[in-house]
């Protein structure tokens, strides 16, 4: 122990990450008929506004109550509130750019600092391209008084915060992903 | 949950901290000499994100996930695949030398003739009736993982005229946090392609691109039957925590 060993460096899951990423139960946060299940949709586009084909988005967040289940949380680490619920989603992008994932929406979280996070998902990008993973967050449109409270939202520009809240779409949520250009997506340094 | 309950339980809550995310060991997303980055890395800087809950835990995905013969990519079918069969396996650890117990490795790779089993994949090499290119496998308790499959084959791409990407199988691992979550390549040891290959070259660090180059392990060969590469994998190490000296963790 003690020993500070340098990490592995990130690489491209290359244009054929399809063949080794791709599950098919990927893009099930939670399975198919679980109450309050919706989907996440979006599309991902480059410099050029063209479909980003591919790539792959994963997604991470806590249950319905704001728990993990997960030894590091703090509070315990507790069954999931829902009966399947996963946590993780991951889909490849479809011949036009897009993504989609079922999912549930999550509870808010305690802060570190006192304050409260809105609910939100985790989100990373990968795809030919991207030499390193891309992190973002989805937040809710409909949480406004929950979300103008939230300390990693508060900390990004305010003209750009935008570009993290999904909108409203006939079977959930919508959320695009804009890789460069006008009204580019606030990626985070984790 | 009410608001009021989060609160309560918000009131300095102890995290583990991850090391934020060493800039110099990782490519640039921005590099030019592998062309598609130009239109896909983001220009503008990314925003600062204190690690909290949701990036200090992640998914911890188990032998669920896994088949049988998952961990040996020469076994997937009846047939035996065409190439040089190789055990490649190593220890995962965090940046502190902890090893990573019980995390899912992810492979994929082209088969010895250099052609992926990929429907975009369209340059005149043999695809291989036997071989899928895909393995998983779980690491022990000690960290340790081991793949059997066969040495994958160079093959061109349209980066820049004759360009060749060095023979290479693709790893995901998740470690126990989302902090941790990392996808690289592994390459083999003296490949006169890997000097020339700008998705290798994009780790600026002499240093750090080696440790994508695994070693040529003897003793791990297979007597009369497959050759050996070591390829350990070093994810992100804690910061010192509250848990550090004391008990477990129900503080």
């Amino acid at each position: 122990m003690g020993e500070r060993l340098g990490v592995t460096p990130a690489q491209t899951v290359g244009p054929y990450l399809r063949i080794g990423l791709r599950w098919p139960d990927g893009p099930y946060v939670v399975p198919e008929g679980t109450p309050g299940a919706f989907w996440v949709r979006g599309r991902i586009t480059d410099g050029a506004g063209g479909p980003v084909t591919d790539a792959l988005v994963e997604s991470w967040q806590a249950d319905p109550d704001g728990r993990f289940d997960h030894p590091d949380d703090p509070r315990g680490a507790r069954p999931p509130a829902l009966a399947g619920f996963r946590g993780f989603g991951r889909s490849e992008t479809d011949g036009q750019g897009c993504y989609r994932l079922l999912t549930v929406r999550p509870g808010p979280l305690p802060d570190p600092d006192g304050g409260v996070e809105a609910p939100h998902l985790t989100l990373s990008v990968f795809g030919r391209g991207l030499l390193h993973r891309l992190v973002t967050r989805l937040y809710f449109p409909d949480e406004p008084a929950a979300n103008a409270v939230d300390p990693v939202l508060r900390g990004v520009d305010a003209d750009r915060r935008d570009t993290l809240l999904a909108a409203p779409a006939p079977d959930g949520l919508r959320f695009d992903i804009r890789l460069q250009g006008d009204r580019e997506t606030v990626f985070f340094a984790v | 949950m009410t608001h009021d309950t989060v609160h309560q339980a918000g009131g300095g809550l102890p995290l583990p901290r991850y090391r934020r995310d060493d800039v110099d060991a990782h490519p640039p997303l921005l590099s030019p000499g592998y062309r598609s980055t130009v239109a896909r890395a983001p220009r503008r800087p990314p925003a600062h994100l204190p690690q909290r809950l949701t990036e200090i835990t992640g998914p911890l995905l188990g032998a669920g996930r896994l088949g049988d013969l998952d961990h040996d990519l020469t076994r997937q079918h009846d047939g035996e695949p065409q190439g040089q069969r190789i055990v490649v396996h190593g220890r995962v650890r965090d940046g502190d030398g902890r090893p990573v117990a019980h995390t899912l490795v992810e492979i994929w790779q082209a088969n010895a003739a250099g052609r992926y089993r990929h429907a975009s994949d369209t340059w005149p090499a043999p695809l291989d009736p036997h071989f899928d290119g895909v393995g998983r496998a779980l690491t022990d308790e000690h960290g340790r993982y081991r793949f059997v499959t066969v040495r994958p084959g160079a093959y061109p791409w349209h980066n820049h005229d004759n360009a060749w990407r060095p023979a290479h199988i693709h790893f995901s691992l998740f470690g126990r946090a989302f902090t941790q979550r990392l996808v690289t390549q592994m390459y083999f040891p003296d490949d006169p392609l890997f000097a020339r290959d700008p998705i290798a070259q994009s780790v600026r660090d002499p240093a750090a691109r080696q440790r994508m180059v695994a070693r040529y392990d003897h003793a791990a060969t297979m007597p009369e039957w497959a050759l050996a590469y070591e390829f350990d994998i070093v994810l992100r190490g804690r910061e010192g925590t509250p848990f550090e000296d004391g008990a477990d963790g129900d503080g």
